[in-house]
């Protein structure tokens, strides 16, 4: 599985990558890999402020459905919209998938965040149901 | 513990996506569920389904002791024919939904679910009052499902039997792939028409890679445990455990065409009253008109706002690309066309009860 260097990772399997004046936020290839074929991104929260590890919205897989959370406190200024109408793009691409485009309220926030090979580290060390 | 079939190490060699169920190590996906389902639709599918339980039940009392413990007529089957049946406890509940299989003149065998072999298996032996032979072949015996429109081109490069003599609910014992007397039936959970194999385990390698080499130039895939639900899901066939259990009569379950009120079993005054008085919940299928997936639990409203029942399973449909479910609803809602809502996570959605199969059959 593949873990991108320049993204940083939360326990809860999203990614969120800096950008100048924003960041984007998704679903790590474990996430995808273990939701399976994805149907729906649900995502509600377009100008909303929400906390971190708060929710900011859904992904509906065949098999099952799963809470996506916010890795910053920060506000949703953008949903992608390519997963409106084909939401298998996550399980295809899942970082070139960004999922929301938020403002970043705190700088802190990044501190408690994982590197890579802290990532990777707590997917060896907790393969789920795999 | 968890049990594997003979077929594990193909599944870690394909590197399928493992998970328990039943008590067994099963794969529930291959390349995808999505891919999967069209597969088995469009070109043909391979399944191991060997943790379902294979129970023969021999001699003279053999037919009385079938007959008392499940609803459908097994009286009325010849050699070579397969019958879909319920086993009911005395208040009429669902013990298990099974297969009966006439062997022989005084032979049969009965397909139940992995995860009630041993509650089956004691209800058979409490009920053997006279005194059927009974053989619980369950740990010998694989299950091989072939499915889909290309399953009898695939199938007949193996054996010189003419396949399609077979009819829907039939078998034969016949040699295939080099192996005798294989119970070969024209049987499946999937809608798309195909044969179940009952191969003895050491054969059942074999078996598998002969199916795959045959089925090459019809682009055959395995097909896994996640796939089989979507499809048996569009079908509208029940799943034990889900949409019925032992609280659940045959009625409720949309169940009374195999139910048999001209011969004696157990359970059998509970439904009659029931059917007399008329069920007050039913199973029905439910088609989302706006984007959402039902799944199990979620509650069932009326347009009024008020419970009237519950998602029992449910999926996204592969070919539909709408949300697609069973449930049980209050019976003056179970009418076809009937505009229901479905909570689904707090959001309130528009539904409606649905005939079913939500997908047409393709079995011929």
């Amino acid at each position: 599985m593949n873990y991108p260097e320049h993204l940083f990772y939360t326990q809860d399997h999203e990614w969120i990558s800096f950008e100048q004046d924003h960041a984007l936020i998704g679903i790590t290839d474990f996430a995808q890999k273990e939701l399976g074929d994805i149907v729906y991104v649900d995502i509600p929260s377009l100008d909303k402020i929400i906390a971190k590890e708060a929710i900011f919205g859904t992904v509906e897989a065949v098999k099952t459905v799963s809470d996506l959370f916010m890795p910053v406190n920060g506000k949703v200024i953008a949903i992608n919209p390519l997963l409106e109408t084909n939401p298998e793009l996550v399980n295809q691409d899942p970082y070139g998938s960004w999922m929301i485009k938020v403002l970043v309220t705190s700088a802190s926030d990044r501190e408690s965040l994982l590197n890579a090979e802290q990532y990777q580290a707590l997917i060896v060390s907790n393969p789920s149901s795999h | 513990m968890m049990k594997n079939t003979a077929l594990a190490a193909i599944h870690q060699s394909l590197n399928a996506k493992m998970a328990p169920f039943a008590g067994y190590n099963m794969p529930i996906q291959y390349s995808g569920i999505i891919e999967e389902h069209k597969t088995v639709r469009n070109q043909v599918g391979i399944f191991d389904v060997s943790h379902m339980g294979e129970f023969f039940v021999k001699g003279p009392d053999a037919l009385d002791l079938i007959q008392r413990i499940t609803t459908n007529d097994a009286s009325t089957l010849y050699i070579g024919q397969v019958q879909y049946s319920c086993m009911t406890n005395e208040r009429g509940g669902i013990i298990d939904d099974l297969l009966v299989y006439r062997l022989d003149l005084e032979i049969y065998m009965l397909v139940v679910n992995a995860s009630n072999i041993e509650k089956d298996w004691n209800w058979l032996v409490d009920n053997n009052h006279k005194n059927a032979e009974l053989v619980d072949r369950s740990d010998e015996l694989s299950l091989i499902s072939v499915q889909g429109p290309y399953a009898v081109d695939t199938l007949q490069r193996l054996t010189s039997y003419q396949l399609n003599l077979i009819p829907y609910y039939h078998f034969r014992e016949l040699m295939l792939n080099g192996i005798p007397g294989m119970i070969v039936s024209n049987t499946g959970y999937t809608g798309a028409g195909g044969f179940e194999l009952y191969v003895p385990n050491h054969s059942a390698v074999a078996l598998w890679k002969a199916i795959m080499t045959a089925g090459s130039s019809y682009h055959i895939q395995p097909i896994g445990l996640g796939a089989r639900d979507t499809l048996r899901l569009e079908m509208g066939y029940c799943l034990y455990g889900n949409d019925i259990d032992d609280h659940a009569t045959p009625l409720e379950a949309g169940l009374g065409w195999i139910t048999k009120f001209n011969k004696v079993f157990n359970g059998k005054e509970v439904l009659q009253e029931q059917k007399m008085a008329g069920a007050k919940l039913k199973l029905v299928g439910i088609r989302m008109k706006e984007r959402g997936i039902p799944r199990y639990g979620y509650r069932i409203l009326n347009t009024d706002g008020e419970p009237i029942g519950a998602i029992t399973s449910g999926t996204q449909s592969p070919t539909l690309k709408t949300g697609i479910a069973l449930g049980y609803v209050a019976a003056d809602a179970a009418a076809t066309g009937t505009n229901v809502l479905v909570d689904i996570r707090g959001q309130l959605l528009s539904a409606c009860v649905s005939k079913m199969p939500f997908v047409q059959s393709q079995i011929k």
